[in-house]
Order: C-alpha cells, then sequence, then structure tokens
C-alpha cells in the first residue's frame, strides 16, 4: 500500500491537466473535480500515514521506484519517492490544508469568470508541492521545487489585467531563480563529488568529504531555501506576492510553499551535520529575517502585508531552528506545521473580512468587526492566541521549543528569538485591534457581513487545528516521529530551568501585547495611513520592507539595465559594426580598383606595354645576376 | 536507400509544388507540399524499423561514387546524432508548413515557390545530416544557402535584401574558410593513398598538430557563423527580423544546428588533438555566448530579435556541452539540439501570429493579449518556459545535462554559464510581462484567438515539449550510443565522483 506514494501526486496532477484541457462546459463544476481530487489526495495520505505509522520506527521509510527519468553516461535519476516520517507530515499539511483552501476558495473565487483556470493551478500547485516533499532525487525534488514556482507564479499573477499583479509574479519568480540558481548548482557539485544525485545516497556519503565540501554544498542548499523561503537575502518577494488573491496567499505564502526551504535543510540534514559553518549561516540568516519580518509586520496597514511579514519572521525562526542542527529538527518541523494551521486560518480570516469590505485591504479602514463577522472574529482570534503563543495554543508548545533549543545553543540567539516573540505578540495585537475592535472607520459603501458557510467551515476547522496542534509534542511524540528522518537529538544543557524560560517568553509576550494596548487600544486610530514625515524612523523603514527593493535596485537591477544598454549599443556599433565595417571598406577597395577600369582602348594598351617593360627588366636582371 | 529516398522524397515534392498550376488560392500547392512533408516524416519515423538503437556507429549506409577523379563519393549514413537531426527536421517540417498556410495570403501567385522552397531546405538539411563524405557534407552544405536566401530576400519583409545578403556573404565566407579546410584533407589523404573524403578514411589519416589545427580552424569557424557563437552572431537577428516565422524556424531550429552537429561530426571525430588544443577558448566563448545572448535578449523591443537572441544564448549551452567532452555534457548537447529546435519553432511561430494580428513586431505595441486571447498567451507562455528551461519541459533536462556534465570538468565555466537560468528567466517573463499582462493596449482588442488550424500546428511541438520533459528516454536511448565513440575519440571522457565510495571505507577504517 506505501508503494502507492506516487498516487498521492498524480491524482491533483491528472486533476490539473483535465481542467486545462477541458472546454468552457466544465466551468460550472471544474472547481468541484478540483476540490475532489485534492480530497482524494488527503485521503490517501491518511490511510498511507496510519499504515506507516502501524510499522516500527526503523522501518517507517518506504521508496517507490516509478522508472528511470534521466539516463545518460554515467548520469541517472531515477523517478522515485520516499513515503517517510518527514515527508508523511508534509503530505497531511499540504493535501489537509490545501483541500481547506480549497473549499474555501469555491466561495472566495465564486464570481471570477476564470475560476476553473484558478482550480487548476492549485491542483497543480497542489501535485509539484507532494512532488517536492515526496522526492528520493535532488532533481526530482528539483522539479516539484520549480513547478510549485510555477503555480505561485500564475496563481500571484492570476489577476493579470493589474500591471502590479504581473509585475509581482514575475519578480517572485526571477528571485526565486536566483535561489534555485545555488539549489542547481548544489545538485550539480553532488553529482561531481558523489556521482548521484539520490538525497539518501548524497547523504550517506556527504561525511566522506572534506569539511569544504560539505560547507560549500550546504550554503549552496541555503541559497535555494532563502529564495524559496523569502529569507534574507532573497526576502524582497514575498510582499509583493499578496498581489495573488488571498486563498492563495495562505496556501503557496504560508502554509506550504514558502516553507520548502526548511524542508530542504532538514532533508539535506546529513549536509548540515557535517559543517558547523553552513549551519551557522542558517542560524544568521533565520534571525535576520525573524526579526526583519517582525519589524515589517510592525508597521504595514496592508493586512496582508503584515501577515506576510509576519510569515517571513515565523520562517525565521523555522531556519534558525533548523540550523541548530539535531537539537532543532524536529522542532523546525513542529513550528512548520503549527505555523501552517495558525496562518493558513489567519490569511484565510483575513480574505473573509477582506470579502465582507469590497476587497479593501487597508487596516485604517476597518474596526469593530468583530460584531459583523462572528466566526472570522473568533476563529481569527485563535489564530492570533496561536501565534503570540498563549498557553495551551499550539504556537505556544511550539515557539516555546524553538527559543529553549536556541537558549541552548547560545544566549544571544536565544535572546533574538525571545525579542522575536515580543515584537510578534506587539504586530499581531495592533492587527486584531486594528481590524476588529475600536471604532468603525468603514468607508461609506461597505456593508459588512459574515462570509457564506462555504467560507466559514474551513476557518472553524483550521481554527481547531491551530488550537490543537500542540498535542503533537505531547511525550516528545514529534521527536520520536521524526527520529528516523531527521536524527537523533541530543539534550543540551539548559542555562535556565524550563519553567523559568517558559515564564520569561510569557513575560515578553505581555509586554508586546500592553505596549500594542497602549498605542493603538486606547487611543483613536487615524482613519488614513499617516504620511511618512510625520511617523518614526523605525516605522518608515518598515513601510519600505527595510529598504531591500531600494538594495536590490542599487546592485543588481540598475547595473543589469545599464550593462544590457551598453551591450545592445556595443553590439551594433563595435561588433556589428566591424562586420558591416569591414564590408564597406572592402567596397571601398572594389571602388579605387575599379578606377584604372576606364574602358579606353589606348590606356589598357599603355598598361599592356608597362607591364611588358616590367616583366623583361626583371627577366634581364634576373639572367645578368 | 532509404537515406537517398528520405533526400529525394521533399526534393520531388518541391519539383512537384513549383511545376503545380498556379491557382487563385494556391491551396493544392499547399496540400502538395504537406503531404509530402508528412511522407517524408513517415518515412523517417520507419528509418527506426532497420536502426539498431544500441550500436553506435553509423548505419543504413549507402555508398556510391560520384566524383571518381576526386575520389567524392555519395555517402550516407547515420548514428544516433544524425538520426535525432533527421527527426528534428521532419517533424518541424510539416509544422512550419501549417503554421505558414496563409503566409502568402496576399499575393496568391508565389505559394509554389514559397512552399517549394521549404521543401528543397528540407531535403538538403536531411542530406547534411546524412552525409558521410565531407566534399558531399561540404556541397550540401553550401547548397541550404539558396533556399534560405531566397526565402529571406524574395519572401521575407521589411530590410528583407539587406539581410539576405548579409546573410548569404557571412555564410559565404565561414563556407570558403571550411573548403580551404577541404582542400587540404583532400591533399592528405591523396598523399596517404589515394584521395578520399569519406568520413572512416579521413579519421584514419596521419597529420601533423600544426596541419590538424589549421584545418580544425577552417571547418570550426564555419560552424560557429553557422550555429551562430559569440562574436560572429550578428547576422541571425538581421536574419530572423526580416524572414517569416516559419524560414525563422527552418533557419534557426534545423539550419543552424547544421553547426553544432558539424563539431561533433568533422571537428570533434577528425581531430580530436586540436580540439582538446582549442577547447578553453572555445568553452570561454561559449558561456559569453549564453551570457551575452541572454542579457541582449532582455533589452530588445523586436519579438523576432529577442527569439533569434535567446537562440545565441542557447547556442552557447550546445557548444559548452560539445566542448567539455563528458558524455554526459555531450548527450545533452545533442539533446539540447533537438529540444531547442522545438521550443524555438514554438516561439517564432506564436510570435509570428501576434505579429500578422498586430501589424507591428514591437512588444511596447502589445499589452494585456491574455484577456482576449488566452490559448495564444498560454501557448506562447509554454513556449516561453520551455526556452527558460522549467523542470518538467523538454529543455530542462537538456540543460541540465550540459551544466552537470560541465560541472565535472570545470567548476568555475559551469558556474558562470548557470547565471543563464536566472537571465532566461529575466528575459522571457518580462516579453510575456509587456505582451499579455496589464491593461488592453487598444490596438490590440481586435485580437483574435489562434484559429484551429493554429492550434493543430503547435500542438504536436507542445506535446513532444511536455512529453520528452518527463520521458526523455527514447531519444536519450538513440542519442548516448553514438556520443560515447565520440568521446573515446577525444579521450578526455567523464571524471570519476570525486569522492568516490571507496574513500568512505578507508577513512572510516582510520577511525577505527
Amino acid at each position: 500500500m506505501l508503494d502507492l506514494s506516487w498516487l498521492l501526486i498524480a491524482i491533483p496532477l491528472a486533476g490539473a491537466a483535465l481542467l486545462l484541457t477541458w472546454g468552457k462546459e466544465s466551468d460550472r463544476f471544474g472547481h468541484l473535480i478540483a476540490t475532489a481530487c485534492s480530497a482524494a489526495s488527503f485521503v490517501l495520505g491518511v490511510v498511507l500515514f496510519v499504515e506507516l505509522a502501524g510499522r516500527d520506527a526503523e522501518d517507517r521509510s518506504v521508496t517507490t521506484d516509478l522508472g528511470t527519468w534521466i539516463d545518460a553516461g554515467p548520469f541517472r535519476a531515477d523517478f522515485s519517492f520516499t513515503f517517510d516520517t518527514l515527508s508523511s507530515l508534509f503530505v497531511l499539511l499540504i493535501t489537509g490544508v490545501g483541500t481547506l483552501i480549497h473549499v474555501y476558495s469555491i466561495g472566495y473565487m465564486a464570481h471570477d469568470e476564470r475560476r476553473r483556470r484558478f482550480f487548476a493551478y492549485l491542483n497543480l500547485f497542489i501535485a509539484a508541492m507532494l512532488t517536492l516533499v515526496l522526492a528520493a532525487d535532488y532533481l526530482v525534488l528539483f522539479l516539484g521545487w520549480e513547478g510549485v514556482g510555477l503555480a505561485s507564479y500564475l496563481l500571484i499573477g492570476f489577476w493579470q489585467h493589474k500591471p502590479s499583479a504581473a509585475a509581482a509574479a514575475k519578480k517572485a519568480f526571477v528571485m526565486n531563480r536566483v535561489g534555485d540558481l545555488g539549489l542547481a548548482l548544489a545538485i550539480m557539485t553532488m553529482f561531481a563529488w558523489f556521482g548521484t544525485t539520490s538525497i539518501a545516497a548524497v547523504n550517506d556519503q556527504v561525511h566522506s568529504v572534506s569539511g569544504n565540501v560539505a560547507t560549500a554544498l550546504g550554503l549552496l542548499l541555503l541559497l535555494g531555501a532563502c529564495g524559496k523561503s523569502a529569507q534574507f537575502p532573497l526576502q524582497a518577494w514575498l510582499l509583493d506576492a499578496m498581489e495573488g488573491p488571498t486563498p492563495v496567499s495562505a496556501l503557496i505564502h504560508a502554509a506550504t510553499m514558502v516553507t520548502a526551504g526548511v524542508y530542504l535543510v532538514v532533508r539535506s540534514h546529513d549536509v548540515f551535520d557535517a559543517s558547523a559553518t553552513a549551519r551557522n549561516v542558517v542560524i544568521a540568516v533565520g534571525v535576520i529575517t525573524l526579526l526583519m519580518g517582525a519589524w515589517i509586520g510592525c508597521t504595514k496597514d496592508d493586512i496582508k502585508k503584515a501577515l506576510a511579514g509576519s510569515t517571513m519572521s515565523q520562517i525565521g525562526y523555522m531556519m534558525l531552528a533548523a540550523g541548530l542542527g539535531p537539537a532543532g529538527y524536529a522542532f523546525a518541523i513542529f513550528h512548520l506545521l503549527t505555523h501552517g494551521f495558525f496562518k493558513a486560518n489567519m490569511f484565510l480570516g483575513a480574505g473573509s473580512v477582506m470579502h465582507g469590505m469590497n476587497d479593501d485591504v487597508d487596516m485604517r479602514h476597518y474596526g469593530a468587526l468583530r460584531k459583523a463577522m462572528p466566526v472570522t472574529f473568533y476563529t481569527f482570534g485563535i489564530g492570533y492566541l496561536a501565534i503570540i503563543g498563549f498557553p495551551g495554543t499550539s504556537g505556544f508548545f511550539s515557539k516555546d521549543k524553538i527559543i529553549e533549543a536556541a537558549l541552548g545553543h547560545s544566549v544571544w540567539v536565544g535572546l533574538a528569538a525571545l525579542l522575536g516573540a515580543g515584537v510578534t505578540a506587539f504586530y499581531m495585537t495592533r492587527l486584531m485591534l486594528m481590524t476588529f475592535f475600536g471604532e468603525k472607520r468603514w468607508r461609506d459603501d461597505v456593508h459588512p457581513h459574515e462570509s457564506p458557510s462555504v467560507m466559514t467551515v474551513p476557518l472553524i476547522v483550521l481554527a481547531a487545528l491551530s488550537l490543537l496542534a500542540g498535542l503533537m509534542a505531547l511525550g516528545s511524540w514529534i521527536e520520536e516521529w521524526l527520529e528516523p528522518a531527521a536524527g537523533h537529538a541530543e539534550h543540551h544543557d539548559l542555562p535556565l530551568p524550563i519553567i523559568v524560560i517558559t515564564l520569561i517568553v510569557l513575560v515578553v509576550v505581555a509586554a508586546g501585547v500592553a505596549l500594542a494596548w497602549l498605542t493603538y487600544g486606547r487611543r483613536q486610530i487615524a482613519a488614513e495611513t499617516p504620511a511618512d514625515s510625520e511617523v518614526s524612523a523605525f516605522t518608515r523603514a518598515g513601510r519600505a520592507e527595510l529598504y531591500g527593493n531600494h538594495v536590490n535596485d542599487a546592485l543588481v537591477v540598475r547595473p543589469a539595465t545599464h550593462l544590457t544598454r551598453a551591450l545592445v549599443w556595443a553590439d551594433a556599433k563595435v561588433i556589428d559594426g566591424f562586420v558591416t565595417g569591414g564590408a564597406d571598406r572592402l567596397g571601398e577597395i572594389s571602388g579605387e580598383l575599379r578606377k584604372p577600369q576606364t574602358g579606353f582602348v589606348r590606356s589598357y594598351a599603355l598598361m599592356v606595354l608597362g607591364g611588358a617593360l616590367v616583366v623583361l627588366l626583371g627577366l634581364l636582371a634576373v639572367t645578368l645576376a | 536507400m532509404m537515406l537517398s529516398l528520405l533526400i529525394a522524397v521533399p526534393l520531388l515534392g518541391a519539383l512537384v509544388v513549383a511545376l503545380l498550376p498556379r491557382t487563385a488560392d494556391g491551396a493544392t500547392a499547399r496540400h502538395v507540399a504537406f503531404g509530402v512533408s508528412i511522407l517524408t516524416l513517415l518515412m523517417s519515423l520507419a528509418l527506426l524499423r532497420e536502426f539498431d538503437i544500441e550500436s553506435g556507429g553509423y548505419q543504413l549506409t549507402e555508398d556510391h561514387e560520384w566524383i571518381g577523379a576526386l575520389g567524392v563519393h555519395w555517402a550516407l549514413g547515420v548514428n544516433g546524432i544524425g538520426l535525432t537531426m533527421i527527426f528534428l527536421t521532419t517533424v518541424l517540417t510539416p509544422i512550419v508548413l501549417v503554421a505558414s498556410w496563409r503566409d502568402k495570403e496576399a499575393d496568391p501567385a508565389r505559394t509554389n515557390t514559397y512552399f517549394a522552397w521549404m521543401l528543397v531546405l528540407e531535403a538538403l538539411a536531411i542530406g547534411v545530416f546524412a552525409a558521410t563524405d565531407v566534399f558531399m557534407f561540404y556541397v550540401l552544405f553550401e547548397a541550404t544557402l539558396i533556399p534560405l536566401y531566397f526565402l529571406i530576400g524574395a519572401h521575407g519583409t521589411g530590410q528583407r535584401s539587406y539581410a539576405a545578403v548579409k546573410f548569404l556573404i557571412y555564410n559565404l565566407l565561414g563556407g570558403l574558410i571550411m573548403l580551404a579546410s577541404v582542400v587540404g584533407l583532400y591533399v592528405l589523404s591523396t598523399q596517404q593513398g589515394g584521395p578520399s573524403f569519406l568520413h572512416a578514411d579521413l579519421m584514419d589519416l596521419e597529420m601533423s598538430q600544426t596541419t590538424e589545427r589549421l584545418l580544425f580552424l577552417g571547418f570550426f569557424i564555419a560552424f560557429a557563423i553557422k550555429a551562430p557563437l559569440w562574436p560572429l552572431h550578428t547576422w541571425l537577428p538581421d536574419a530572423a527580423a526580416s524572414a517569416t516565422p516559419g524560414t525563422s524556424v527552418l533557419m534557426v531550429s534545423v539550419v543552424d544546428k547544421i553547426g553544432t552537429f558539424g563539431m561533433i561530426r568533422w571537428c570533434l571525430e577528425l581531430f580530436p588533438g586540436a580540439s582538446e588544443w582549442a577547447s578553453p577558448v572555445v568553452l570561454v566563448l561559449a558561456t559569453i555566448s549564453i551570457l551575452y545572448g541572454a542579457l541582449l535578449a532582455i533589452g530588445q523591443d523586436d519579438l523576432r530579435r529577442l527569439i533569434a537572441l535567446t537562440s545565441v544564448s542557447h547556442f552557447g549551452f550546445i557548444i559548452l556541452g560539445i566542448f567539455a567532452f563528458t558524455s554526459v555534457s555531450m548527450t545533452g548537447s545533442v539533446l539540447y539540439m533537438f529540444n531547442h529546435g522545438l521550443s524555438t519553432a514554438v516561439l517564432f511561430l506564436v510570435a509570428g501570429m501576434m505579429i500578422q494580428r498586430r501589424g507591428s513586431a514591437r512588444i511596447s505595441d502589445f499589452g494585456g493579449v491574455q484577456k482576449v486571447a488566452p490559448v495564444l498567451s498560454g501557448v506562447l507562455l509554454v513556449g516561453g518556459l520551455s526556452s527558460l528551461s522549467l523542470p518538467g519541459l523538454a529543455p530542462f533536462v537538456s540543460e541540465f545535462l550540459v551544466l552537470a556534465g560541465t560541472f565535472t570538468r570545470s567548476i568555475p565555466i559551469a558556474t558562470v554559464a548557470t547565471l543563464g537560468i536566472v537571465l532566461a528567466a529575466v528575459y522571457i517573463l518580462l516579453m510575456y510581462q509587456r505582451t499579455m499582462t496589464g491593461p488592453l493596449n487598444e490596438a490590440t482588442a481586435g485580437f483574435r484567438d489562434l484559429s484551429r488550424r493554429e492550434v493543430g500546428a503547435m500542438a504536436p511541438a507542445l506535446v513532444l515539449i511536455i512529453g520528452l520533459g518527463f520521458v526523455p528516454q527514447p531519444l536519450l536511448e538513440v542519442i548516448d550510443p553514438a556520443v560515447e565513440p565520440v568521446v573515446n575519440t577525444v579521450g578526455v571522457g567523464d571524471p570519476p565522483p570525486r569522492a568516490p565510495l571507496d574513500l568512505t571505507q578507508q577513512t572510516e577504517g582510520a577511525h577505527e
């Protein structure tokens, strides 16, 4: 049964192919086919998961080989898929949250004339994402990796008539390609050193090469992870990606695709185990991004962009945990799963709010929505409690574990993670207050209403998961479950008892909440975004996304534009100028040579005479000498 | 006889088409031409019945004396590489003919010559890929210029006579340099036991290092102009901008491949030592081509020039893989030749359909087309994604093999070349964004979506692009055995993995 894991991919892929090629007559029920495909994949995933769980720990990895993809000379890559403890969790997350978002989208996209195409892309995404996590070969993983990039491109730019959406889609794809460059080079390095790109074989052999090779491999993989997971320095595309329809932001740009970088690091854990340098860089990237994202989240008035900053920040936590090595892999995945639930919950909640607010995303125009949209409010509220780490919710367990592990690694990293927790509490409280509490700041023609149940039921399910997913930490289940795939974790001695750390975290979180209450809860919120000149430098920088786009423009885009212009000029003037210039010179020489051809017999006779004389003189000279 | 027949059928077909009475709509000529191209396609597939895939040598060979005094033979034969190129030719020709169906609507009297020249070009290209006599190869190589000259100069658009003359002179110049080397081979073979131009005989020639290098250069320069390699590329964008889309496809997808095909068949096999001697320079030039073509493509506002320049970049990859001398990279290069033919055909033909509807080739004259012509934009997107080598589409497999093989030989070269994948994303998606997305340009409001004929023309290419992306083995199994002998001739080959398994055991033993 477990060798049917490829079917998980095949079902949504078939759905996508069907919907993309079927004509208009399928407009009426296309979304139902897509949802059914995703749900079927989920049911199969559950069945396979149960079967896997029934096995002994050491048998919980089944690889199915579907045959050769590429076989050329010594290079070989197979279509083989591994269903193990790590990929099985991802299968449940992707198909489970994916199916809920399919259902939600039935309502959200009800009035879009291209709804069938939207669902086809969603199915394509599910298939590609499952390929990514099930692949047993890095090249097949790369197929899924770029496949989700394509789905992301198509869905960010789904409303193509908006120039901003089209630009954001292109930006996301190109920045991801920079990351893919790293992943592609990593795969080439694997082939050059190990003669294989199989994930198991590479991770087996990586301990046999010098630390420099492992470091290079780790950094190249990290570059790929940074692109896909919007980590510093390739973070600038994620906020723009919010141009896509909100279910897309929830599924791809919060719950699943953007966490693929964390998956890649954990899946390649032997590479990172073999290089402390690579691990330290992963930690640095995680810490920088978690603070950057939190900072940006504090300053955005666009509800989706505030949430996107938060996503960056939370993935920073996961990255940080993954960089801690065996002590953190399981916690990275744990937080990835809980975040998948509560962030999808909140993004869909934001979508529900927008649905009732004429697609307005500006929180300055919200306020007091808790009465108008009770279901959205309560479910969003649970997501909120989970993300700030309110005791008992899923986020409380998963974030606490990371902060503890970070403190066990280094006090400074631990403090940064702690600070992040406080800032998270601040910006999320700000978001809650601006959206659901305070005074109405609605525009005139807005009549907020609760969304239909096809949208609220997924919210309720996700809220329940956000609340309860902490159970995975019960009795260290998640650590033990992941041990066959992610290695055994040695527990570090902590500088403080766990209960003290937990209390400190709670105090910091409470401080963040209190600060937000003082700033946004007690005072009246302006219905218009204050101009940049009226706000602090902190807010200005956050609004400008910490100048990431400015840096990219100055360092890459503008120089490249100038280079392109210069080359276009040089190609026409210098290289082609040389060619056409050569032809012109030849023409001029011919013109000169043509002049003696006057057509007068007398001048030809003179030349014959002159020639004869020269020959005679020459012969004479030779004979005499 | 099968190969001679494969050349004769399109050639005779061309004659028939040319001699058919000129009708008011040219329909007869088109139907006959299409029928001939389908017949040729079926015949080329029938070659597989006689062809032993496992064997890497030349098969289906024919040998007839042609010019006895000079030792020239009408000698034909194909290995897996030649067969792949013949398939490319016979698959693309019917696609091009259907896509060009209405090119001569405004001037139906010239339908016959237009389609006849295309069939002539097909016949000559097949001949070039099948020739195993270098003199015959040379004659056919030069002869392909004639149909292309007329297709650009007489049937093209815009600055067509300038482009046609530039194309002709540039390529003739290359041909003349090659002729010098062909004469040199004649002299050598005459000295060593009688004149012969046969590939098998020439492989046994003994020559001094200097002679080998000079003869190599004669062939290489001709092929580098044809392929085109930086800095010998400037004829291509001009020619592509003036040719009809169908002509551009035949020129870039098929005829230009003679350059890279010739590098393998004649440069590497006859002059392995000189090839190795030249390889550092060639690898650098190829890498420059990759980046240069891509950067120039980003800066273009003419759709046809943009596609031509992306091809300069792609040819850089092909040449890189050939001169990295590993079986991985070279197999990748041959597969790349086929895949690039498909993806470029899609791009040129869709661009042609756009230009014909809009009356302009300028990217800035389009905008928002997706809204009114979703099928057209979908086809352009798939063609574009294949050009940027998205995994799952055919060109990814070949590009990755080229890069992975090159990486085992030179990490810096492969790393710089890999930057091309980022630039490819920029030039394709920027073009797509500017033409297809955003608000509808008023002038494109009346855009028709693709007709059924146009969809029918593109569908086979798209099916192949997607199919070969997931199942490249049928072609790789044909190519791989033919590449092995070439790699062995050069004698460099694939380096073994740098961290072999026994090293693992040694270090483990040391720990114990």
